[in-house]
């Protein structure tokens, strides 16, 4: 029993220790995978100018960002491969007599490769489309199953703020996002379409953003910097005005919300390491009493022929047996007690063998380092004293 | 080769500025085989004097030779592989691990010389067969008598083929029969298997078993007899 109590500082911290590291592994793996349903390798470029903290002033407030500009940066920046402009806004999708409101993209044929997003089936917008203003619209699997059920949606008619679309494709699944949004609760048109027959423009051209994506990881800065230097070019910015819009390297940012994350992670098992020292500390107090109480069985053994190190390593056996079922339990507990804080708060783990096995370790490691004062004491004591004791 | 020799052995304890004598130049021979009683009262050094020669403790005045050793050149961890190699020591209190079996209890000193567990069990059953307690192997001491226990305790002295046997008052707390039992015990093992047996005890009946009396008094040797002549030396004096 008094084993039992002794243990619980190790177990508690063996399981701290894993289920905060799940935790907090959890968190940066899911902003990992964050970065892959985007796609990769992205630049956001938004109208309106960034403050020094990086939040976007106004909105949007300053629409500068046109299809032309988006048109430039493909044609001229070497490091960008596909750009994919977009306005977007919400509206009513009919079919028959089912109607379901979602977001409505306009969007270009460079969206598909930007975003990683095949079809599932039909195909996809065009150059032409876009040229033409074509009422085509590409609808997100979550549409097509509520609209059409089990039907083929290809080449039939839906109604878009009541105006007659053709649906010419399906996307492929591409789930929730990290948000928790469903992404493929969605459809795309053409951005001209959406210019002029849907959500009208506060001037001409006008695009709530451009999504460009670079050739690749390393081409990322450069692109950043071209199309900076491209749109202060064409917006005839002067060189001491600021951009009247922004570059944002997604990957970057999420880069650097995965570092805090991991700090977090990290201050938090040290935290939590706390509970392992106070358990180290409680089994050195247990094992000098119980040095103490079997004083007499070290005279004992002392008189029978056991040298220094021979009492040394007994003691110390006996910690580090202690500290390392407190580490069994501990393990067990930390990981199941991770898999039921997921359920619960509902946020993502990930149970890092590893560093369960490392916490393990430590634990050992504890039970050594704790356990060597009382058997250093015991191994002091003086047998003929020993064997007096009452 | 003498099996002890103590030369002009003293121990000295300084507390503060007092000096207190414990042993003041004792010096004893004994041969291997022989059967030594070591009687005095209490404060006599008897008990200082045994933990000299169980090696427990080291003279700080004089010369201890154990089988030509000289015991003050030891280091703590020597002494102790010579106490386990050549002193058998049994207690008045038995002095066993609680809540391990007899057996395991007469295997203890051999865990200290590096026997293998086969040999480990050989021996102890050896052991408990020699002092009489075949079938008990596997009782706990609180299952066993006193006298089983102290006969548990005397397997273990001899498990290791030490020479000597080192005994504090080891029928202290028995009865007369089972004190006769354990006595008759020492014997045997003292006639048939040539080990020394030295015993400190302050009575009378219990160091008539052996062959030889020693008598300490305030820290000095002051008589050495054989027991034939040391009986007599009572008589004497009983009838006066």
């Amino acid at each position: 029993m008094r084993s039992a109590l002794t243990m619980l500082g190790i177990i508690i911290g063996v399981g701290a220790v894993i289920a905060m590291i799940a935790v907090g592994t959890g968190a940066s793996k899911q902003i990992a995978d964050q970065i892959s349903t985007m796609g990769s390798n992205l630049l956001m470029v938004d109208p309106g100018s960034q403050t020094s903290g990086g939040i976007r002033m106004g909105g949007g407030s300053q629409q500068t960002l046109t299809l032309d500009d988006s048109y430039a940066i493909e044609r001229e920046c070497p490091a960008v491969q596909d750009v994919a402009p977009r306005l977007n806004g919400t509206a009513q999708i009919i079919y028959g007599n089912l109607n379901w409101s979602t977001g409505v993209q306009g969007t270009s044929p460079g969206i598909f490769s930007v975003r990683d997003w095949p079809l599932a089936s039909g195909r996809p917008i065009t150059a032409d489309d876009v040229r033409s203003a074509t009422k085509v619209a590409i609808l997100g699997q979550t549409v097509a199953d509520r609209l059409f059920g089990g039907i083929e949606p290809i080449d039939q008619i839906i109604r878009i703020k009541a105006i007659p679309f053709r649906v010419i494709g399906v996307l492929a699944i591409k789930g929730q996002s990290v948000m928790g949004q469903d992404q493929d609760d969605t459809v795309f048109v053409p951005i001209t379409t959406a210019q002029k027959k849907l959500f009208g423009t506060a001037f001409p051209g006008m695009v709530r953003g451009i999504m460009v994506k670079a050739r690749s990881a390393a081409d990322l800065n450069d692109a950043q910097k071209q199309i900076t230097e491209l749109l202060r070019q064409r917006h005839h910015i002067g060189t001491t005005k600021d951009d009247d819009f922004s570059v944002m390297n997604l990957t970057q940012m999420m880069q650097a919300a995965e570092d805090s994350t991991k700090v977090m992670k990290y201050l938090l098992a040290a935290i939590a390491s706390v509970s392992l020292l106070v358990g180290g500390i409680g089994i050195m107090n247990i094992m000098l009493v119980s040095v103490t109480e079997r004083t007499r069985e070290i005279g004992i053994r002392m008189a029978i022929g056991a040298k220094t190190w021979d009492i040394r390593l007994q003691f110390i056996m006996e910690a580090v047996i202690l500290s390392l079922i407190g580490g069994i339990v501990g393990l067990v507990i930390g990981i199941t007690g991770s898999y039921v804080i997921s359920m619960i708060a509902g946020w993502p783990i990930d149970v890092s063998l590893i560093s369960a096995a490392i916490a393990f370790a430590f634990s050992g490691i504890v039970g050594i380092f704790f356990g060597f004062y009382p058997a250093y004491k015991a191994s002091l004591l003086n047998p003929i004293d020993a064997l007096r004791y009452e | 080769m003498k099996l002890i020799e103590a030369k002009d052995i003293s121990k000295i304890y300084r507390l503060g500025d007092i000096e207190l004598a414990a042993l003041d130049a004792v010096s004893l021979t004994i041969e291997g085989g022989e059967f030594l009683a070591i009687m005095g009262p209490s404060g006599s050094g008897k008990s200082t004097f045994m933990n000299i020669i169980g090696c427990l403790d080291i003279p700080t005045g004089g010369q201890y030779l154990l089988e030509d050793v000289d015991v003050d050149k030891l280091t703590r961890d020597e002494l102790a592989h010579v106490r386990n190699q050549k002193i058998g020591f049994v207690f008045q209190g038995f002095n066993l691990l609680s809540r391990t079996s007899a057996l395991e209890n007469v295997e203890l000193p051999m865990l200290y010389n590096g026997v293998s567990v086969k040999e480990r069990r050989q021996k102890a059953l050896v052991a408990l067969k020699t002092v009489g307690l075949e079938g008990r192997e596997h009782h706990h001491p609180n299952q066993l008598s006193g006298g089983q226990q102290q006969r548990v305790a005397i397997a273990r002295a001899i498990v290791n083929e030490a020479p000597i046997i080192l005994a504090d008052e080891p029928t202290g707390n028995l009865d007369t029969h089972t004190s006769t039992e354990i006595m008759e015990l020492f014997q045997k093992l003292n006639s048939e298997s040539g080990i020394t047996v030295i015993l400190v005890t302050h009575e009378s009946d219990i160091a008539a078993y052996s062959r030889r009396i020693i008598r300490f008094l305030d820290g000095h040797l002051v008589s050495d007899k054989s027991v034939i002549d040391d009986r007599k030396g009572h008589e004497r004096e009983a009838k006066n």
